[in-house]
């Protein structure tokens, strides 16, 4: 197993802490070449949702790069974060199209249903809301990704329409949670 | 009017699903691949190309059987072929409906374009967003190699090809040829100024030839049906071929439609795009992408080929026509543009890294009302000093600011003497 060598591990918390593990043992997995730093970071990122410092680090000792070019190539790319997103992703395109169709409206209107900026997470990382240039889906302007999937044409009043799809499941989940530790 | 001209690329399309390899096989797939590898020596293969005049779908129109001729004879090996799938290009959304729509036509394309440059390794680049198009990708290569298309010994020649999908992890310049290459890589997508250019010197230092996914996609039909008939498709002398148009912004039925190269910019609004709604009236769009030069209301006649465009100092780019009416401000749309580049700049060459977030400032300042006459001055002369960046990307960039004062200056003075955005 690739070793925890870095510092901040030890001043991590116990989250952090449960990612680097994992990291470590993901990391066998890829070849120590130069070539496989993007597909390592996108893996890493796929199952924790974002690249943590000491992730980062591990990185750097495991391909035998410095940290900085780790850093320089992580925060080049939009790909990558470096905090924790929200457990439903919001993006809301900007690209021409969706601004001549009134894109920034509807950002506007995320923002405020949530109380935070474009880039953030609501503390109880529920939701995280984010603007991103075109996605390509132009015939459908203006356009939002919702958890990956493209939601075309979408109205202010679509706005709270995704927040109560949102609340409904929410509920169900907890409902059948409810049920299952009942019938335990 | 429905769209009666020959449907090449979009033949198969189907409104709910991709074609299967079995029906690609049926409209005639991969029959070129077999000639090309029973018949064909490289060379033909890059001639074939030549002749059909197959100009880069990617936005710089550079001849495809060129570019394989510029690989040197005794060039070392490996060589690489890299279909290019980062479609960032704002308004372009043309490779995605084509994976969607037919992926065997890609990965022949691609297949014959790496027996043109004798490549034994391909890679297609695409970008993080479309996740969905970089699994069908896969399976369909997969499907491709148990048919014996790909692989070791293709169809029983001595001729093999491996292709893997590459997930980019998301910046616009990793469309640019080098920085693309770089991405690869694993480094920064910085873009390099050539020479060396990439047919020489490429991914690690190998020629590597890179094409668009539109590009490889005409190449099994130049094959199959001669580059006169692939030159008989267009309506200009000058053009060959078809193109997918992405049409969006001010019209009643925006989307893709592949029409003949040199069809007119009316017909198409008009036509194919349902034409624009009521109470609108055509002000100007950008031909091809975020980074093409406004087309003003003189030019809304004009045959979309490349070469008439470039007579008239603009660009076919992509062939995304974004299309605007006259109650939409430029000035703002050239602000969201630059917007868009400003923050892609890959920061390498000073006057892109400096030049740009400086224009976005003035263009926010007209927008705001808080302009001055000498704005518009130093809008031209900051353009200017981009051109002398190291890749395309910083010259495309001022496309939309150079022509929105060549075109629009009226609009522009307007929201100066009005010290506000006359559209508000």
């Amino acid at each position: 197993m690739a070793e925890l060598v870095c510092m901040t591990v030890f001043e991590s918390d116990p989250e952090e802490r449960a990612v680097l593990e994992n990291v470590a043992a993901m990391l066998e997995e890829f070849e120590k070449q130069r070539g496989n730093l993007i597909p390592i970071l996108q893996a890493i990122q796929d199952k924790h949702s974002y690249l943590c410092g000491g992730a980062m680090e591990m990185v750097a000792n495991h391909l035998d790069v410095a940290l900085g070019e780790v850093y320089g190539v992580a925060t080049f790319y939009n790909q990558f974060r470096f905090h924790p997103p929200g457990r439903h992703q919001i993006k809301v395109c900007l690209g021409t199209a969706c601004h001549v169709a009134g894109g920034d409206i509807i950002l506007e209107n995320f923002e405020r249903k949530l109380g935070i900026k474009d880039g953030e997470t609501t503390p109880d990382r529920e939701y995280s809301v984010e603007r991103v240039a075109c996605v390509g889906c132009c015939a459908l302007a203006p356009v939002a990704v919702i958890n990956d999937t493209v939601e075309g044409h979408i109205k202010p009043s679509r706005v709270e329409g995704i927040f109560v799809q949102f609340q409904v499941e929410r509920e169900r989940e907890e409902r059948e949670e409810a049920e299952r530790e009942s019938s335990e | 009017m429905p769209n009666n001209y020959p449907q090449v690329l979009f033949q198969n399309r189907k409104p709910d699903r991709i074609t299967t390899l079995e029906e690609y096989q049926q409209s005639g797939g991969y029959r070129a691949l077999a000639d090309v590898l029973r018949n064909y020596s490289y060379k033909d293969v890059q001639e074939a190309l030549v002749e059909a005049i197959l100009l880069g779908r990617g936005g710089a129109a550079f001849p495809a059987g060129r570019k394989l001729m510029t690989i040197a004879d005794d060039a070392p090996f490996p060589r690489y072929v890299v279909c290019n799938a980062d479609e960032m290009e704002p308004g372009t959304f043309k490779d995605r409906v084509l994976i969607h729509a037919d992926p065997h036509m890609i990965i022949e394309g691609m297949i014959i374009d790496g027996y043109g440059a004798k490549a034994e390794k391909g890679v297609i680049f695409i970008r993080p967003e479309y996740e969905s198009a970089a699994k069908i990708l896969e399976r369909e290569i997969k499907i491709a190699k148990e048919a014996g298309f790909l692989g070791k010994n293709i169809m029983g020649t001595d001729y093999s090809l491996d292709i893997v999908v590459h997930r980019s992890a998301g910046r616009y310049i990793c469309g640019e040829v080098t920085a693309q290459l770089n991405a690869l890589m694993g480094r920064r997508p910085n873009p390099k100024q050539p020479p060396p250019y990439p047919t020489e010197k490429g991914l690690w230092d190998r020629p590597t030839v890179l094409q668009n996914v539109e590009t490889l996609a005409n190449i099994p039909h130049i094959i199959r049906n001669g580059p006169e008939w692939y030159k008989s498709l267009a309506k200009t002398e000058t053009g060959a071929g078809t193109k997918i148009f992405c049409v969006s912004g001010r019209v009643n039925k925006p989307g893709c439609v592949e029409l003949p190269i040199g069809v007119r910019l009316s017909e198409i609004i008009e036509l194919h795009a349902g034409g624009m709604p009521a109470g609108s009236e055509y002000k100007a769009c950008l031909p091809g992408g975020a980074s093409t030069r406004y087309l003003s209301k003189e030019f809304y006649d004009i045959e979309m080929d490349f070469e008439p465009l470039r007579q008239v100092g603009h660009r076919l780019g992509t062939g995304a026509i974004m299309v605007f009416d006259h109650k939409t401000c430029l000035v703002g749309a050239t602000l969201n543009l630059t917007e868009f580049f400003a923050r892609e700049s890959c920061g390498w060459c000073t006057p892109c890294r400096e030049g740009l977030p400086y224009i976005r400032d003035l263009l926010a300042r007209l927008e705001a009302g808080d302009g001055r006459e000498e704005l518009i001055p130093m809008l031209q002369q900051m353009s200017k000093h981009l051109w002398s960046s190291y890749c395309a990307f910083a010259p495309g960039a001022v496309s939309p600011v150079e022509s929105l004062i060549t075109y629009f200056e009226d609009e522009v003075r307007d929201h100066i003497s009005q010290k506000q955005c006359p559209f508000k």
